[in-house]
């Protein structure tokens, strides 16, 4: 193990650990963050909810967009999969469906970045998602 | 390197501990490895949420679950299910006692909506046996700054303007303490932690030394150059043995870093710490008793002054600080004193953490900001009395504190308006009361401990509890008359007055503030023999209603002592002279025909 001899050092290990702790942070106030719901029940996995998953995480942070990528459970869309809610700080949310990478990419684009709604939104009763 | 896109945060807090966390953080680690999950998920063990009661806790990140009493055999279901599927286990979230709803996250817990964690801001959240961690939440920046941008003038005025008080329990300001060490002039000076934690129930220090110990650690270096000291004592009671370890370890790694030791980040402060040992008696949270200890000397408290400050440990200038002061250290330099002295009230700034138990639904560690009031604190953060009961009251400051009543439900807690209440803030016990609880039994169990406590080195607190422990005594058992009520407040008086430390000038207060507040119920004790919480033994009876009674036999065939005769189908009667008041007919009696009165 090395010294820490000085404040640059600290923010060194500071900065090392943001791919560890950054989830921690962004979870303690996700309602000011953009905020990622993919759905990952049996039916979702199998039609590629994972790899779109993995897409947001990756994307978003290389993008320097400050989001929170969750997964839940069944959304009831099971004929749209992979379906994935977005919640923009402050707005109802959304829920896309047949999102694959190169939705997703656009809706990152389109929505996130511009609040312009991109194709393909399921009109949703809220309540059933709240799980 | 790796991205997580989930953290399991399970509590390894001494509550949590005690019922098999580290199996369950063990199981979970092993099941995530097994199913290749590794790069994906990570496993943490963390300090004490606050919600011991309902413990084990494992909190899942991102999304905010959080799930009480887990057992170790839970761990299956929470990766098949959460982790893989993103379905969450719906038996093992928290359950609002009052709607019965199952809450989906933390952020929808009433438990946490009020609070504010400054003191704890890392307690639940990292691995305190992980520097790296600490680190990462800003920790040792505030000691570099302080080490490199500024001098120790500089930083006594950041802590000076910031307004923080003790929080052992006097409330003296901390800027003004370290600058009247720095102003005491000697070749060695040393800056002490208090983490003795007598108060009967409290474990706030116990907590933040288990989950978050550098934070003490940086704020006792920052302390040591603003004083000018190169060691550090913490003083911590023995049976805190996790608290001990976490202790050690964070020692350890910061001496490993250079953060602890000879010429801190490179320059050419020294300083280190060393733990001492308490044996754990109450006395020996008081400064100069815990000096004295810390000496190999009698654990006995002296005259102030001098105060340690100008004369401690080994007769050399000592600051003294509790464990939460110092925690609240580095995030007043980070953030600056108009930052902190912007949360709390008038004259006392930043938040409280406080030890919530008895007869309430949320028992716990809580932090709010000063001037929260009891309300919001019993009700919204402790989610009410416990079965619907009444809410009678609520003992704050311990032994030294007093009781608070309806009366006082919307004032703003902090020091002084506790202390104009009758109370004190002492260091951050809250014990809640119903309907059910006895004001004078309570007045007594505290007589009790401190009886127990005294060091016998003066005769008012030697002398004068054991005999305010025998009048209250005497009301219990239906015993007492109007003069010892009195005698009561004569005597509380003269104790206050003339014990030497802190523990007996202090101890008759919960004598006091009960007569304050419950005089009638003194009184009843005295002349209608009565104690309307049925908690005073002596003073009820069990007693059969003739109309209830069916003549069953279910009570007398329980009676421990046979005191209770009848025919069978015929009314049954108790024979008080024989009863020893067990409760067991009470329990038995499907008619109800059986009441205390
Ligand atoms: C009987 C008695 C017991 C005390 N117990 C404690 C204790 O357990 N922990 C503590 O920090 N201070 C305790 N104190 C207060 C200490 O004497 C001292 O004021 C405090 O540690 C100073 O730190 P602070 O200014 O940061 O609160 C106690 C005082 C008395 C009179
Ligand atoms: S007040 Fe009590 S504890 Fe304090 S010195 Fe006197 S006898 Fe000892
Ligand atoms: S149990 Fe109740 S009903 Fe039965 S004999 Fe006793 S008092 Fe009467
Ligand atoms: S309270 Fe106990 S001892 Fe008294 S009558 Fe009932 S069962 Fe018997
Ligand atoms: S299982 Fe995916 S929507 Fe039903
Ligand atoms: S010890 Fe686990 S919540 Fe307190």
């Amino acid at each position: 193990m090395t010294q820490v001899k000085s404040l640059a050092d600290l923010r060194k290990i500071k900065d090392d650990l943001q791919g560890k702790m950054g989830l921690r942070e962004k979870s303690n106030s996700p309602e000011s963050l953009v905020q990622i719901r993919v759905a990952m029940a049996t039916c979702g996995i199998a039609s590629g909810a994972k790899q779109v998953m993995e897409f947001f995480m990756e994307e978003l942070d290389k993008r320097n967009i400050q989001a929170v990528v969750t997964q839940t459970g069944c959304m009831g869309y099971c004929f749209a999969e992979p379906t994935v809610e977005i919640t923009l700080p402050g707005q109802a949310p959304v829920v896309y469906g047949y999102v694959d990478t190169a939705k997703a990419d656009s809706i990152i684009e389109k929505y996130i970045k511009n609040g312009e709604l991109v194709e393909g939104i399921i009109p949703v009763n809220y309540e059933t998602i709240q799980k | 390197m790796a991205k997580f896109k989930m953290h399991l945060l399970v509590c390894s807090g001494t509550g949590c501990h005690a019922s098999e966390s580290e199996l369950l953080l063990q199981n979970l680690k092993t099941i995530i490895n097994d199913k290749g999950l590794d790069t994906e998920v990570q496993v943490i063990g963390t300090g004490c949420f606050g919600f011991c009661e309902k413990g084990p806790i494992v909190k899942v990140m991102p999304d905010n679950t959080f799930y009480t009493q887990v057992t170790p055999n839970d761990a299956r279901e929470i990766i098949e299910e959460h982790v893989i599927k993103g379905r969450k286990v719906n038996r093992l979230l928290y359950v609002n006692p009052e709607t019965q709803e199952h809450i989906s996250d933390s952020k929808h817990m009433g438990f946490y909506k009020k609070q504010l964690r400054i003191a704890l801001r890392n307690c639940g959240f990292i691995d305190p046996e992980n520097i790296d961690e600490y680190i990462a939440r800003d920790g040792y920046e505030a000691l570099a700054k302080c080490l490199t941008e500024m001098t120790p003038e500089q930083v006594i005025e950041i802590m000076k303007k910031s307004g923080l008080r003790g929080r052992g329990g006097g409330g003296f300001p901390a800027g003004l303490k370290w600058e009247i060490t720095s102003k005491s002039v000697s070749d060695e000076k040393y800056v002490v932690c208090n983490a003795d934690e007598g108060d009967p129930g409290a474990f706030m220090d116990r907590s933040i030394l288990e989950g978050d110990p550098h934070s003490v650690i940086e704020a006792m270096a920052i302390c040591g150059y603003c004083i000018g000291a190169t060691n550090g004592l913490v003083y911590i009671r023995a049976e805190y043995p996790l608290a001990i370890d976490r202790l050690k370890i964070a020692i350890d790694q910061a001496r490993e870093y250079g953060l602890l030791g000879k010429g801190l980040l490179g320059t050419g402060f020294d300083f280190d710490i060393e733990l001492r040992y308490g044996a754990g008696a109450f006395v020996c949270g008081e400064e100069t008793a815990l000096i004295h200890s810390m000496e190999g000397k009698r654990g006995e408290p002296t005259m102030k002054p001098p105060f340690p400050s100008v004369s401690g440990y080994y007769e050399k200038p000592t600051n003294v600080n509790n464990v939460e002061t110092f925690a609240n250290v580095p995030v007043i330099i980070n953030k600056g004193a108009e930052w902190f002295a912007s949360i709390g009230t008038e004259k006392s700034k930043g938040t409280k953490v406080f030890a919530l138990a008895g007869k309430i639904n949320n028992v716990g560690l809580i932090e709010v900001p000063m001037g929260t009031t009891l309300r919001e604190v019993i009700f919204e953060i402790g989610g009410g009395i416990k079965d619907g009961k009444k809410f009678k009251a609520v003992q704050t400051g311990g032994p030294s504190g007093g009781c608070l009543t309806e009366k006082h439900l919307d004032t703003p807690i902090d020091y002084d308006n506790l202390v104009a209440s009758g109370s004190m803030m002492g260091s951050g016990g809250m014990i809640v009361m119903d309907e059910d609880d006895c004001m004078v039994s309570m007045a007594k169990f505290y007589l009790e401990f401190t009886v127990e406590e005294s060091c016998g080195k003066c005769s008012p607190c030697r002398i004068g509890n054991k005999r305010l422990h025998e009048i209250l005594d005497k009301l219990t058992k239906g015993n007492g008359t109007l003069e010892d009520i009195d005698r009561l407040k004569n005597l509380s008086y003269v104790i206050k007055d003339t014990a030497l430390c802190g523990l007996g000038q202090t101890s008759p207060n919960p004598v006091l503030s009960t007569i304050d507040n419950f005089y009638d119920e003194y009184i009843e004790h005295v002349t209608d023999k009565k104690c309307r919480a049925g908690q005073c033994k002596a003073l009820m009876q069990y007693v059969i209603i003739a109309e209830n009674c069916v003549g069953c036999t279910a009570c007398a065939r329980n009676c421990p002592v046979n005191s209770i005769t009848g025919e069978r189908k015929g009314v049954h009667v108790i024979n008080q002279a024989v009863c020893i008041k067990c409760g067991a007919c009470l329990e038995k009696c499907k008619f109800n025909a059986v009441v205390i009165k």
